[in-house]
């Protein structure tokens, strides 16, 4: 009987401080043993546990694609017993990791030629820079139409990935929208204002062929969302991920749910209209 | 199928001999009540109690046990690495557990046995166990397993059922685990004797009942926004004794345990009573009162189980919360709440 609670051993192959205020960083992973990488199979809006031996395990969504090979990547914000420790760890240290897990966004839709609005805030880009390396993808990007990104931080030193977001502005494929709060960089040449007011602007218009993806704070979501009416987005085209306080991972604890969905394994991705079917205890 | 008698002067002989091939666990006095023990050599089960004060769920799911162990110490070549722990999932024959009790494992299976994923702690540990189950002819006055799916002398989840009969059990072997038991144990004298008439006589007295006909019907949402939650989570304490002595709950918690260079992963049972079993680290909490845990205990037990799995509710009505809350919350009274709650939203406002 394989046990869902064993982690794949990794290695610290590399540690990156992603934000002005040092509380990001992203931890690139490489397997032990070389055959789990292949059973860690996954797509993009799919989370892990990571498990700090010693410490316990914490639910991240996967920062990387699955077109990237030889390594896994997370995003980890330092919060709490386990973040803070796994922000002291370095490069060579040796951990786990327990997934893939939950659901993933509606690839198998989103691919026979759909526009995609990507609207991301502050740290809670982790899954959709998956996402866009997965459809950036040479192999990926003709099975979808426009690819809209809104991406909005509280500042420029806020943004996680600045170089690919740079890498990304300069590409003709991909419509990025950068924005911030605020900047005090006289340079700053993208957009200074927040996500539902950028969405206002530039989100494109809604078509049954167009689906956005919205991840951020409690308080982006709340008013973006009203501006996703507004321009007429059907409720089963706007596509959420949720977080909750987990520890298995795999439904059994009990926990995570909302109703009778289990945020970590019926989700953590769910459509608006979804979650208008159940209590709201997210 | 055929009924077992067992003298009970074979009852002591029979155990020994079933002691060679399996484990032995029942129910042990203990000051004033009873609980589940393994027995030592010779000691035979108590069944001299109307139900034990715990449910028999520790014996498969144990309060805290061992998930894996790791060592911290980075001149050993497999430092940081989860390895699995030695478990001794070797044959147990549990003796004098309740129907409600095995009923209630084949609830929590459906949770811990999926088609994605298998626990593999409770899997091997019940898949280890003889549940030699004891019929009830003297049930509390807070049972109600008869509307709860279950019943004082109902088989489902059990190998064996024994009926006590005075000088004689009776016993019916359910499964094969359970005729392979009674063979082992030299019981195997047939009798015409029927408990049928036992039966009808212990359900007739369970003297309390709920309904569950329109869980199912209701919509979710309204039953989660109806307004007498707030009065029936007033007096609740979020003390956790309810799910503790629940034999279908099964939440749990996952923790490190370290000492010096060395550790465990372990597991332990949780309650969704604690505000701290969904904080979340930003400091919100999803089901940040009282009234949003309570509600949560019984919406799952009532309302989620029941629409999650079309099996009925998550709950056998052996009654031990009624009658260990300290504030006399009670599941009958609330489930009758759940049950009969019209929100005005399913009817045509004509």
């Amino acid at each position: 009987m394989q046990n869902p609670y064993l982690p794949y051993p990794v290695r610290i192959e590399e540690v990156i401080t992603e934000t002005e205020d040092k509380n990001l960083k992203t931890f690139k992973f490489v397997f032990l043993n070389p055959e789990d990488e292949e059973k860690f199979a996954y797509r993009s809006g799919q989370f892990a546990e990571l498990s700090v031996t010693g410490k316990g395990e914490i639910p991240i969504g996967i920062a990387s694609s699955p077109t990237e090979k030889g390594f896994v990547k997370f995003t980890v914000n330092k919060v709490g017993l386990v973040s803070s420790f796994l922000h002291s760890m370095k490069s060579g240290d040796i951990m786990g990791i327990r997934g893939p897990m939950g659901n993933w966004y509606p690839w198998e839709t989103m691919e026979e030629g759909k526009n995609v609005v990507i609207i991301g805030g502050g740290f809670a880009f982790t899954t959709l820079r998956s996402s866009v390396i997965y459809m950036l993808d040479p192999a990926n990007r003709p099975k979808f139409k426009d690819i809209h990104v809104i991406y909005g931080a509280r500042t420029p030193g806020m943004l996680l990935y600045r170089d690919e977001l740079a890498e990304w502005e300069k590409r003709d494929d991909i419509n990025m929208h950068i924005t911030v709060d605020a900047a005090d960089d006289p340079d700053w040449k993208y957009n200074v204002g927040f996500v539902p007011t950028i969405t206002e602007q530039k989100a494109p218009p809604a078509d049954a062929d167009t689906y956005a993806i919205i991840c951020g704070p409690p308080i982006m979501i709340k008013f973006t969302q009203p501006v996703l009416d507004n321009l007429g987005y059907k409720h089963d085209h706007i596509i959420m991920s949720l977080e909750n306080r987990m520890k298995c991972g795999i439904g059994m604890c009990g926990r995570c749910n909302i109703g009778k969905e289990f945020v970590c394994k019926d989700g953590p991705v769910f459509t608006l209209s979804e979650l208008s079917a159940t209590p709201r205890e997210y | 199928m055929k009924v077992i008698k067992i003298d009970k002067k074979d009852w002591p002989g029979g155990l020994e001999k079933l002691s060679g091939n399996y484990r032995l666990f029942g129910p042990v006095k203990d000051k004033d009540s009873h609980d589940f023990r393994e027995l030592p050599k010779g000691k035979l089960p108590d069944f001299d109690f109307q139900n034990t004060r715990l449910p028999a769920k520790s014996l498969v799911y144990p309060q805290s046990e061992a998930m894996f162990e790791y060592t911290l110490d980075e001149s050993q070549p497999d430092h940081h690495v989860m390895k699995a722990v030695k478990k001794d999932y070797s044959p147990r024959a549990v003796f004098g557990i309740r129907p409600c009790d095995a009923k209630a494992f084949v609830l929590v299976r459906k949770n811990f046995d999926t088609p994605e994923y298998k626990d593999p702690y409770w899997i091997q540990a019940y898949e280890a166990s003889t549940f030699v189950g004891l019929a009830c002819d003297d049930p509390h006055g807070t049972c109600f397993c008869t509307s709860a799916g279950c019943g004082p002398f109902h088989e489902e989840g059990l190998d064996v059922l024994l009926a006590d009969a005075g000088d004689h059990f009776l016993a019916k072997g359910l499964t094969e685990k359970g005729q392979n038991l009674l063979k082992a144990a030299g019981w195997t004298a047939e009798t015409e004797a029927d408990i049928e008439a036992m039966k009808k006589a212990a359900e007739g007295k369970i003297s309390s009942s709920v309904s569950t006909d329109k869980l199912e019907a209701k919509e979710t949402t309204a039953l989660y926004d109806a307004p007498f939650w707030e009065e029936q989570a007033f007096a609740c304490l979020n003390c956790g004794t309810c799910t503790y002595s629940c034999p279908t709950c099964w939440c749990f918690d996952i923790q490190d345990e370290n000492h010096k260079k060395s550790g465990i992963r372990m597991r332990n049972w949780d309650s969704c009573m604690f505000p701290l079993f969904t904080l979340h680290g930003t400091g919100h909490n999803p089901r940040g009162t009282k009234m949003h845990r309570l509600r949560q205990r019984f919406m799952h037990k009532l309302k989620y189980y029941v629409d999650k799995y079309g099996a009925g509710i998550q709950c056998v009505g052996c009654g031990r919360c009624v009658r260990l809350c300290p504030v006399n919350i009670d599941i009958r009274k609330i489930c009758e709440l759940m049950n009969d709650y019209d929100s005005g939203a399913d009817t045509c406002a004509a």
